[in-house]
């Protein structure tokens, strides 16, 4: 026999069930007690980089939409670099951006929205620019572990179309479920998206 | 064999690079997700219209997804890890009196240092301090259940709280939760992030829980088992259980002197 290899195995996901909103924003369940809260604003008054609203909704099998869904966003900053030591990358790095943020869903509407900065293109350990986009992360009753997903944004066609990682999905027809739309709303530039957990316009998801 | 080899035509092997040591800071070791419950678990009715159905598509770890979130001190108040006392108001909790406390570690048995733990939990008789919880338990009020914690060097991470209670749901129409916490944690990546169940040894409803069943290898769901831990347990005040939580290992490290973008 061999030595054994001891790895340890990774601790299995469970599902962060309706109450999520208890252990990571509280405000939601309904009661204030942390002195300092995470959220769904990302910028500060001094942070560098475009302003803009990303809004949209997770829908299920039905096509209806999870009113009690929690969504985590990771994203680099305006010049392409994520505020991490494991970024050795060019870009400067924002005192004023850590590049996170957390939302849950409005318990009536199903509505996610995130206040933050449009991400600047980064370069991956190829050394191949990346389309500009967000990392998103998806947990809920019923979802047995957490989803992975991108969103890259409407404006940036260019870019898109040579982003490494958008050529890795296929069919291309699925692409679209990574887009969100660039719109705008009194003066504030809105980008909306749809993630479909099943159906025909399934949301592409990453085992990252 | 020559003498002299030519100058390759291709520059990286002009070029005297260390060595890479193969564990570090690059990706993350492949999840085997044989381990964890799948998408679609019928038995747990809620996930049947909330799981994805496409394959999902791998990634190689890229700067997206081996960079995560960085938390510090400042982040926190001094009473987060304390669920006895941060939502008091005029006296302690009802309930068993309990210290939680284990290691982050990664696969390859490291500490993983600085990362945040968040926890949350239904009060004594099993009602979480939620709008949205009707189940006829009262509210304990002095209890808001949930706190949060930064794991020290070696991975450390300790908390105080009340045992939760078992409670029903809507699955099946005689359906109960084990009392459990849960378990939110970052590690150093985003593709690490995790959220998980603590239960406590010799619960008799874990082995029927239609959520805790739908982990398909039974070591893994006995990880999620926490000991009694009768060492760490303060005499004459609190039961200690032992919950260490592991995230994936990491794969080759970077060198400084590596161009950028390698």
């Amino acid at each position: 026999m061999p030595q054994p290899l001891n790895y340890l195995k990774e601790t299995a996901s469970q599902t962060a069930g309706p109450y999520v909103h208890i252990g990571l924003i509280p405000a939601m369940a309904g009661f204030d007690i942390f002195e300092k809260n995470f959220s769904n604003v990302l910028v500060r008054p001094n942070t560098q980089g475009e302003r803009i609203t990303l809004e949209g909704k997770v829908l299920d099998g039905t096509g209806s939409p999870l009113r009690d869904v929690l969504l985590e966003i990771w994203q680099a900053n305006a010049a392409g670099r994520y505020n991490h030591p494991a970024d050795r990358s060019a870009g400067a790095l924002d005192a004023d951006f850590r590049g996170w943020g957390r939302a849950g869903s409005d318990f009536e509407t199903g509505l996610v929205t995130f206040e933050t900065i449009k991400p600047g293109a980064i370069t991956d350990r190829a050394g191949r620019k990346c389309a500009p986009h967000v990392n998103v992360w998806i947990v809920a009753r019923g979802i047995n572990i957490g989803l992975n997903t991108r969103l890259y944004f409407s404006d940036e066609e260019a870019a898109n179309a040579t982003d490494p990682v958008l050529n890795l999905v296929e069919p291309p027809v699925r692409r679209k479920t990574l887009i969100a739309t660039r719109g705008e709303r009194a003066g504030n530039v809105v980008y909306s998206f749809t993630i479909n957990l099943q159906g025909s316009d399934e949301t592409v998801f990453f085992d990252v | 064999m020559n003498a002299q080899a030519p100058a390759s035509q291709d520059p990286r092997l002009n070029r005297p690079e260390p060595f890479t040591p193969p564990l570090g800071d690059g990706g993350f070791f492949q999840r085997d997700r044989s381990i964890h419950p799948p998408a679609y678990a019928p038995g747990y009715k809620s996930s049947v219209l909330r799981s994805p159905r496409q394959s999902l598509l791998s990634l190689e770890g890229s700067a997206s997804e081996i960079t995560g979130p960085v938390f510090g001190h400042n982040d926190l108040g001094p009473l987060d890890n304390d669920l006895i006392r941060n939502y008091a108001k005029d006296g302690d909790p009802v309930g068993e009196r309990i210290i939680v406390h284990g290691r982050v570690l990664d696969e390859t048995g490291r500490g993983v240092p600085n990362t945040l733990v968040e926890f949350w939990q239904a009060n004594a008789g099993g009602r979480y301090r939620h709008k949205k919880d009707t189940y006829l338990a009262p509210i304990d009020p002095n209890f808001g259940g949930c706190g949060r914690a930064l794991t020290d060097d070696t991975g450390y991470y300790y908390f105080r709280t009340v045992k939760p209670g078992p409670y029903p749901w809507r699955n099946f129409v005689n359906s109960w939760r084990p009392a459990h916490i849960h378990f939110s944690v970052f590690g150093s990546g985003f593709a690490q992030r995790l959220i998980t169940q603590m239960y406590f040894e010799g619960d008799p409803l874990i082995p029927i829980c239609p959520i805790l069943t739908t982990i398909p290898d039974k070591d893994a769901l006995d990880r999620l088992v926490a000991p009694l831990d009768l060492n760490a347990s303060t005499p004459f005040d609190s039961l200690a259980y032992r919950f260490d939580i592991v995230l994936r290992g990491q794969r080759c490290t970077y060198f400084e002197n590596r161009p950028e973008g390698n």
